[in-house]
């Protein structure tokens, strides 16, 4: 049972794999067209930025107190204030969703600032059905209030050493754009519908449409017919690639700090993971639904979920965090992510790498044994 | 092993997970020769093939092909061995000539002998037109002879075709003949498996084969020879020939007897034993006359006979109904229907009207516009011109109306492959307007007319062939419809289950039921009392079958077969064609 | 004609009932159960919190065990130089590194604020936010503690609906609106086409069924799936991950009808279009992940641009996830409820009209 391999059998069965994707459009359509369309979603639809959280604001003293600190909430960049007289409209405003959280600035309260015991209390609600968003709110008044509070002391030449606070900096991805960290770990996303999705279709649709049973009949290996499919599909997912990778630099200003070979590299390394998930399935299915069914439990899903795309890792309980070591794409996504923002970074590349190819190994060895020169199986 | 033997099958068993495939067959294919696999789906022919091709592995027995293991050998055994699927194995989205070109590089075909077999095989399957079209634009017969010219690429020994002739024209059909027959010639083995007895009564061998068994092996000729003196025609019967048939049957000294236009063809149970005439009713002038056997009434001799004539189905149904203003002269009519697919035209100004009680056939080729305008019949499609009416009802407007008075069985039997018998008839009296005991009695009564019982909790996709049959039948008529439309009802079944299903239908239609038929196999046609010819959109000849035959004879010819009248009355109407263009 | 619609539902049930239909509706349900509460959090915990401390005075080794001694940090990795500190942020040891630099205790001691910084890993920016919010808190809350005066006034912040902001009060009823998605769109988009298929199809248009009832025989087993799937999802959320169930049944119940008859309509919509099962899969796919995408499950509307919030806006399952949460979260009772429910029935219309409409021009009716 060696290897063998007739370059013009292998050449002949490459060309009609090539000439049967141009010409079907289901294909073009999930090669091409969605992988732009989602990159644009993912890029601008999951926008976890600091951008304008809307608060509510219901000020009920009138002392001076109380409207500098809805003056300093008002300026603060990441605040959207939305004013309104009645704690219960405010109330009805944010159980509906309109505002993410609101300040109650009591009606007794820049008295009891003026009195100095520290009795007076600035009342803020948020709307912990959407956690993320409430963290954030609850750091940006934070902000808002330690800026109060400096503002106060220097106008009152008081100390500061109360005002010590935690200056930020961010190395890599200094502008913190969600988008700059989403756009490449999507692209693992992406790369995952064609590889494993789309492929999973392709040698189960033979079976089902008569041609495989003629063309084991005639003198090609297994080798041949396998490599057929790897390589065709090889090259558009790494077209979809290129594609996705300069739309994202181009017209999405995500800045690309690393080597192209390297990204090369490892989304060959990837590549080469979810063809053979994709092939597997399908060469043991012999029928599209359930083939798909499977690429979308198997690997659409974990990419999304378990990759560190969206979702981190270490947030996971441990059993799940060792799980995800399964996925190839959390190794992908970790690697682009790195490659993207921040640049040749050799010990992260490298493990990933190392993981990677030893996943698509793995993947693609099985699909090998797993194929059959004969309609029953080995 | 070389005594002219190419394939040698011996003790050849094979068993899938739930059920054997091939019980213990031996026999011995020669070289150079077409041996004919016959039998019908379900016999085994496919799963046959596949092994000799290497494609499976047997499970009992060995089978030796030009002395190469089929399994050990299988590298070797692909070289030589050209092989055609049913499904024919072409690319749908590949041009003709990009087909051509990946199995020519897939044989190691190449230079000056790749030149010349492209050559020769576009002349000899006369695609040499289309090879920029793709094979998915192609009709059912030029792709069966693509298939076939991709499959001879590289010059076989041995050449495996999978029914390469299943619903092609009938021309096509002798020129596949003609191609393989001029390739036996030169040594090539060729196995070409089939349901079609007529068509296996050319080949110089035979296996024929039923529910997983060898039933004969060997010339057609010989078989044939046994069953001499034993094949009548009963000719010139005044009144219903269908109920003389029914009477004949019931005769002990017939054991099978189908239609032939007005003539009825019975076998005897005993050569030089005839039936009583007087039993016959059949009118003075009726006479009995030896005929040629043919292979088909031979095959049926060896399963034990046909079913008797009598059926229990129609003896249970009342009486077909038909609302009083129906004109009973135009029950189902067409007039200048004509469907249009962008710049295609499926159906050409088709006129017919059918009466009350009639069975009218449609016949001719797949891709013909047979199915169109039976579609349009049903109210499936709408014409793009004329009209379509059934009862009266202009199917365009008010379809629903017309619906609960029809009955109607899809090709390949649509039932509910993932639901068991009892549900689909539970569903298909449902949505008929069956409910409570009504429902219950009709579905009781169906269960014992076709004897599902033991197959009541079954999957219908599980089924064998002749039940699915029996369940689709019956799901068309549990809402007892005047009006039957039935499209390829009998496509690959065994001729004892084909003469059991218009054993009903006659039964049927004996109670007033109306029945409209598609067939591409011609044999059937006979059954019809009038048919028309459907070939390229146009209905070519229409009237009963007897009238085609003659209208298709020249002077002097008795008895030409349906085929053969088919292909004149094609022939003259290609010619016609090309007269106006 | 009741009992027709009755025996196509009674069919359509029957036909899901099969083994491979129960594996493929009811094993994705518990998988994703029991994935997506534990994986799909937001939340930062277990991360690694790196301190590069300069000084050795008493005041930042205190602030230093303070840090240590945070939930949000359960690993520290104590630093001796900036060549390490760049090292442990580029392989990404850890999201945060804190420098507090080398004049810190005799500032604090002169009233002084000291200069401390915070170096974050923006590749992960939104962990590394939340991360630095929970160092901040920490540090303020020394920092106040430190100084002798009280401050003028206190923060007092409280979560309502959902006190410590459980990530996982948040998935599950999310999740009651994205599982009951796929099992939906699935079961009227594919059977239809599988239909096509089988040729059964035919044998429905020819019986006296009209098209509406056919669809409607598509699109009431959808819903009804739908809700059984949902009802799972949502006794999981109560009686296995403790998530408080505020609002009414009833009104849960009237919600899920509402985007069950949205779903099939799309359902219906796009498997009209396609000729086989497996154009309808990939529509469905190529509709449900944008759909999952631009609801505000992974992020909020509010953060969208113009654009795909406008599409946001007629995608049925961010006007559901709104008014689930609601219910779970917020008790919602029918007003509130109502601004996300008429949304859901205007799209159900629009859609399952157009499906009708495609519907019937195919089949040449």
């Amino acid at each position: 049972m060696g290897i063998h391999v007739n370059h013009r059998r292998l050449f002949a069965l490459c060309r009609k794999e090539s000439m049967q994707i141009v010409r079907d459009p289901s294909s073009i359509l999930i090669a091409f067209v969605l992988p732009v369309v989602l990159l644009f979603i993912f890029g601008f639809g999951i926008n976890l930025d600091a951008n304008k959280v809307r608060l509510g604001v219901v000020v009920e003293d009138s002392g001076a107190e109380a409207q500098r600190f809805a003056e300093v909430l008002a300026g603060s960049p990441y605040i959207e204030v939305h004013r309104n007289a009645s704690r219960p409209n405010m109330r009805a405003l944010l159980a509906a969703g309109e505002v993410r959280g609101m300040v109650v600035i009591t009606s007794d309260f820049s008295a009891k600032v003026r009195k100095g015991d520290g009795s007076a209390a600035i009342q803020v609600l948020t709307d912990g059905a959407e956690p993320n968003t409430a963290s954030f709110l609850g750091n940006y008044i934070q902000g808002a209030w330690q800026v109060w509070l400096s503002q106060r002391a220097r106008d009152q030449g008081l100390p500061q050493s109360a005002m010590t606070e935690l200056t930020p900096l961010y190395w890599f991805n200094p502008t913190t754009i969600s988008r700059n960290y989403l756009v490449p770990g999507s692209i693992s996303v992406i790369m995952t519908i064609i590889g494993a999705l789309l492929t999973s279709l392709v040698v189960a649709r033979e079976w089902e449409r008569g041609t495989m049973e003629a063309l084991l009949s005639t003198p090609v290996t297994r080798a041949e017919i396998l490599l057929s499919k790897i390589i065709p599909y090889y090259l558009l997912g790494m077209a979809a690639m290129l594609m996705c990778v300069l739309v994202a630099t181009l017209f999405m200003d995500v800045p690309l700090h690393g080597s192209w070979w390297i990204l090369f590299i490892v989304s060959s390394l990837f590549q080469g993971s979810s063809l053979g998930l994709g092939l597997l399935l399908s060469t043991v299915t012999r029928n599209q639904f359930v083939a798909a069914q499977g690429a979308l439990t198997a690997a659409f899903l974990p990419a999304i979920l378990l990759s560190g795309f969206v979702f981190e890792i270490n947030s996971m309980p441990l059993p799940v965090q060792l799980a995800t070591y399964l996925v190839p794409a959390r190794f992908f996504v970790n690697a682009l992510q790195t490659l993207f923002q921040a640049g040749n970074i050799w010990p992260v590349l490298l493990i990933n790498i190392g993981l990677l190819l030893l996943s698509a190994c793995f993947w693609l060895g099985l699909t090998a044994l797993k194929s059959s020169r004969r309609l029953d199986g080995n | 092993m070389d005594n002219g033997i190419a394939i040698a099958i011996r003790g050849l068993e094979q068993r899938f997970a739930d059920q054997i495939a091939l019980h213990g067959l031996d026999a011995d294919i020669h070289r150079g020769s077409i041996t004919g696999l016959v039998g019908p789906d379900g016999a085994g022919k496919t799963t046959l093939m596949r092994l000799i091709a290497g494609l499976l592995k047997p499970t009992g027995g060995e089978i030796r092909v030009e002395n190469l293991d089929s399994i050990n050998d299988a590298d070797a055994l692909h070289m030589l061995l050209g092989y055609m699927p049913q499904k024919f194995g072409l690319y749908e989205d590949l041009t003709v000539q990009e087909n051509l070109d990946l199995y020519a590089d897939l044989r190691s075909v190449f230079g000056e002998q790749r030149q010349q077999s492209f050559t020769k095989l576009l002349a000899f399957t006369d695609l040499a037109r289309f090879t920029d079209r793709p094979a998915g634009k192609l009709s059912g017969g030029m792709k069966q002879k693509l298939g076939l010219a991709c499959t001879l690429l590289g010059s076989p020994r041995v050449l495996l075709l999978d029914e390469p002739s299943v619903g092609v024209d009938p021309i096509s059909r002798r020129e596949l003949w003609r191609m393989v027959g001029e390739l036996a010639v030169s040594g090539m083995t060729v196995v070409w498996s089939t349901s079609y007895l007529d068509e296996a009564e050319l080949c110089e061998a035979v296996l024929l084969m039923n529910a997983g068994k060898l039933e004969y092996s060997g010339p057609p000729a010989q078989l044939i020879d046994t069953m001499r003196g034993r094949s009548v025609q009963l000719r010139n019967i005044a009144g219903n020939h269908r109920q003389v048939l029914q009477r004949a049957l019931r005769q002990p000294e017939i054991i099978d007897g189908v239609i032939q236009g007005r003539a009825l063809r019975l076998v005897l149970r005993n050569a030089g034993q005839y039936p009583d005439m007087k039993g016959l009713e059949a009118g003075h002038d009726a006479l009995l006359v030896d005929v040629t056997p043919r292979l088909e009434d031979a095959f049926i001799d060896i399963l034990g006979g046909g079913p008797g004539g009598d059926s229990v189905l129609a003896a249970h149904m009342p009486e077909a109904k038909l609302p009083a203003d129906v004109d009973v002269d135009a029950v189902i009519s067409a007039k200048s229907l004509t469907r249009r697919f962008g710049d295609f035209i499926a159906t050409d100004n088709v006129n017919f009207q059918v009466r009350r009680g009639e069975i009218f056939g449609l016949l001719g080729p797949n891709g013909a516009g047979k199915s169109t305008t039976f579609k349009m019949m049903c109210g499936l499609l709408s014409p793009s011109e004329g009209r379509a009416s059934v009862m009266g009802i202009d199917l365009k407007h008010s379809a629903s109306t017309a619906r609960r008075q029809l009955g109607y069985m899809a090709q390949k039997f649509a039932l509910y492959g993932n639901l068991t018998v009892a549900q689909n008839l539970e569903f298909f009296s449902g949505i008929y307007g069956l409910r409570g005991e009504h429902q219950r009695e009709t579905i009781n009564d169906m269960i014992r007319v076709f004897s599902l019982q033991p197959y009541l909790g079954k999957l219908a996709g599980e089924l064998p062939l002749g039940f699915k049959q029996r369940l689709a039948l019956s799901c068309a008529i549990m809402h007892q419809p005047p009006l039957l439309f039935l499209d390829e009802p009998t496509s690959g079944v065994d001729p004892i289950t084909r003469r059991e299903f218009w054993t009903h239908i006659n039964g049927l239609v004996e109670k007033g039921v109306t029945v409209m038929v598609t067939t591409h196999f011609m044999d059937e046609a006979e059954y019809c009392d009038r048919i028309g010819l459907v070939y390229r959109g146009r209905m070519i000849a229409i009237g009963t079958p007897d009238s085609i035959k003659q209208q298709a004879s020249r002077t002097e010819e008795i008895d030409i077969t349906m085929e053969e009248a088919f292909i004149r009355l094609v022939q003259n109407d290609d010619q016609s064609r090309e007269i106006v263009s | 004609m009741w009992y027709a619609l009755l025996t196509l539902i009674r069919k359509e049930l029957q036909a899901l009932s099969s083994p491979q239909s129960r594996r493929i509706l009811i094993m994705p349900v518990i998988l994703q159960l029991v994935l997506f509460p534990f994986a799909a959090t937001l939340e930062v915990k277990n991360s690694t919190l790196a301190i590069y401390n300069q000084d050795g005075g008493a005041a930042s080794v205190e602030l230093t065990q303070r840090l240590a001694a945070a939930k949000a940090f359960p690993h520290i990795i104590n630093l001796y130089s900036e060549a390490e500190m760049q090292r442990v942020i580029d392989n990404q040891q850890a999201l945060l590194a804190i420098h507090i630099p080398i004049d810190f205790s005799r500032k604090l001691a002169r009233n002084e604020v000291p200069d401390l910084q915070a170096i974050i890993d923006g590749r992960r920016s939104n962990s590394a936010q939340i991360a630095f919010g929970y160092a901040q808190q920490v540090v303020s809350q020394y920092a106040q503690e430190g100084s002798k005066r009280p401050l003028p006034a206190q923060l007092v912040v409280q979560n309502l609906y959902n006190p410590n902001l459980e990530y996982k009060w948040f998935v599950l009823p999310s999740l009651v609106a994205i599982i009951t998605t796929i099992g939906c769109l699935m079961v009227t988009a594919l059977s239809l086409a599988r239909e096509r298929e089988e040729g059964t199809f035919d044998q429905l248009l020819v019986s006296p069924l009209t098209a509406a009832y056919i669809m409607a025989g598509k699109a009431i087993p959808g819903i009804l799936v739908a809700m059984l799937q949902g009802t799972i999802i949502a006794a999981a959320a109560v009686f296995v991950y403790r998530v408080p169930f505020g609002g009414s049944v009833w009104l849960l119940y009237l919600s899920m009808l509402c985007y069950g008859l949205s779903l099939a309509g799309f359902g219906l919509f796009i498997s009209a279009l396609c000729s086989n099962q497996q154009q309808a899969f990939l529509g469905v796919f190529s509709f449900m992940v944008p759909a999952v995408i631009l609801s505000g499950y992974m992020a909020p509307v509010e953060n969208m641009p113009l654009l795909l919030r406008g599409i946001s806006a007629v995608d049925p399952l961010s006007h559901f996830i709104i008014v689930v949460k609601g219910i779970f979260l917020k008790g919602y009772d029918l007003s509130q409820a109502w601004p996300h429910l008429w949304p859901l029935i205007v799209i159900s219309f629009i859609t399952l009209s157009l499906a009708y409409l495609i519907f019937r021009n195919r089949s040449g009716q």
